[in-house]
């Protein structure tokens, strides 16, 4: 479904993603899992169009999208939640949900996406009214993720979701990225959490200094001897 | 107490004209974050367009509308698109600056090469004609601009809050790259706003263009209070440039009268430090709006 093959890609001279290539098939759960500064953010933020690859391609449903703008990438159905949440602080949460809804699939049935929506977060519909920067950190992110669930894309990439959580909201954002797989939305998450991680996951890729290392299944990199030293501390 | 009150709704009348000049310079720095300086030729330009049309066409100024406003859009939206967007890479605020100084300058002295130096008076078609309000009297056309101002205040209030393109010129304006993470095209959103800002000054030249004559110059002579309402107001915001308006014009007109004519701007100016020593963002600013100046 979504093919990277090959990328190079980074900021102005310096290249942060070396020879990346990787491969999300439809209805999975595949994570990109390394310590911070590996480039998984770079590689979220590459496919979503934000950034040029300097080399390679990326092809999404047999389309060639490596040149295409962040806007385009959403109006073909990748949709990515960001690190930081980034809502629209001054905007109430209902606007922000509507904000999701822009792209042209999604604008057409907007209030029923937005009940289906909010049937999965019972406590952001009851924070419709307030300014989304007024609400906690861990609220904040469920509607960072509701917000990515309104433009009803093929494929939601998460980015950091449980960056800064208190344990127990970690708990309730790997779940609702369950039941967003349940539904058959193919998911991408890149993580630092790697086990928690990992067991959600089909499937995952070890990036280290801007280079897979490692690829597999869930089950086997959790049992990798390198992942269990260099990640897991067992 | 007549002559206060007619003092006082003289103010009024003034700060609407100012309001209405001053929306779309504050709208355009508020979501493109360009400070237009060739706002004022904006205004000229469809002063001109006003003048040409009721003095060729022989009708009334206001039906200079239906040309002046889309014209003045399309100006703003291709100054958007071949001046400033190509220039947003840059990083730099100041070139942009440079940039709408040197449109300034151009469109000045177009108008100079074809219009000449001569005044252009438009027909007023009554529009300068008094009438009673009570014990006071305005000008008809002066209170037309009031009523305008408040209808384009509201007007956009509508579209920013409740249509999607409004809420996602909103979006832009607060967060440019997870707009763009929405399906926002960042840069079709600011040419629009640009043309919108310009369009609003378009709707404030067939207005002015029955009470003032038009000349080259003419934009100097109003954008100079235009920038003091839209800082004095909170830069980017509508409701602060018209409330930030009729303080200044009843400033204006009060000190004018019981303090003298030639000592209005020192009033005037006095009150725009004191309010920004005291509130640096401005009456209706918030800090956040301003952090991309620092």
């Amino acid at each position: 479904m979504l093919k990277l093959e090959n990328i190079h890609a980074g900021y102005g001279p310096t290249t942060i993603l070396q020879n990346v290539s990787l491969e999300v098939k439809e209805g999975e759960i595949v994570t990109i899992v390394g310590a911070n500064g590996a480039g998984k953010t770079t590689t979220l933020r590459t496919i979503a169009g934000l950034i040029k690859p300097k080399q390679g391609s990326i092809s999404f449903c047999g389309e060639d999208i490596t040149r295409l703008r962040g806007d385009q990438v959403v109006d073909r159905g990748i949709t990515l939640i960001p690190e930081g949440r980034q809502l629209f602080g001054d905007m109430t949460v209902r606007e922000n949900l509507l904000i999701g809804a822009f792209r042209a699939a999604a604008r057409a049935n907007h209030e029923r996406r937005l009940d289906e929506v909010l049937s999965i977060f019972p406590r952001v519909r009851e924070r419709l009214d307030q300014a989304a920067a007024s609400l906690s950190g861990g609220e904040q992110q469920m509607v960072a993720i509701a917000r990515g669930m309104m433009a009803q894309p093929k494929i939601l990439m998460f980015d950091e979701p449980s960056l800064g959580l208190a344990p127990i909201v970690v708990s309730q954002v790997f779940d609702i990225v369950r039941q967003i797989a349940g539904t058959g939305t193919t998911v991408l998450i890149v993580e630092q959490n790697v086990y928690t991680t990992l067991k959600v996951a089909d499937r995952g890729y070890v990036l280290e200094n801007g280079q897979i290392v490692l690829e597999g299944q869930s089950e086997a990199l959790l049992n990798d001897d390198h992942i269990r030293q260099a990640y897991l501390g067992i | 107490m007549t002559t206060f009150l007619q003092i006082l709704v003289n103010g009024l009348m003034l700060g609407g004209l100012f309001a209405i000049v001053s929306i779309g310079l504050t709208l355009i720095f508020g979501i493109v974050k360009v400070v237009n300086f060739a706002h004022g030729e904006f205004l000229m330009a469809g002063m001109f367009i006003t003048w040409l049309i009721t003095t060729r066409l022989g009708l009334h100024p206001y039906a200079a509308v239906i040309i002046v406003v889309p014209a003045l859009f399309v100006m703003g939206a291709l100054t958007q698109r071949l001046l400033i967007q190509p220039l947003m890479s840059a990083r730099d605020d100041h070139v942009q600056i440079f940039a709408t100084v040197g449109l300034s300058t151009a469109l000045i002295n177009l108008a100079l090469l074809i219009f000449g130096a001569d005044i252009a008076n438009t027909p007023a078609h009554g529009l300068r004609a008094p009438i009673s309000l009570g014990p006071v009297r305005v000008l008809t056309g002066q209170l037309y601009i009031f009523g305008a101002a408040i209808a384009l205040v509201v007007a956009l209030h509508l579209m920013m809050k409740h249509s999607q393109i409004g809420r996602a010129i909103r979006a832009v304006a607060q967060n440019r790259s997870a707009a763009e993470l929405m399906g926002i095209n960042v840069n079709r959103i600011y040419i629009l706003s640009f043309g919108i800002g310009a369009a609003c000054v378009g709707l404030a030249a067939v207005l002015i263009a029955p009470l003032y004559p038009t000349s080259s110059n003419i934009g100097t002579y109003f954008v100079l209070t235009a920038f003091v309402v839209v800082v004095l107001g909170g830069l980017g915001s509508i409701p602060g440039a018209f409330f930030g308006a009729l303080l200044i014009g009843m400033l204006d007109a009060l000190s004018g009268f019981y303090i003298g004519s030639d000592l209005r701007e020192a009033v005037v100016f006095g009150v725009f430090l004191v309010i920004l020593i005291l509130k640096p963002s401005g009456l209706f600013g918030n800090r956040r709006a301003l952090s991309h100046l620092s």
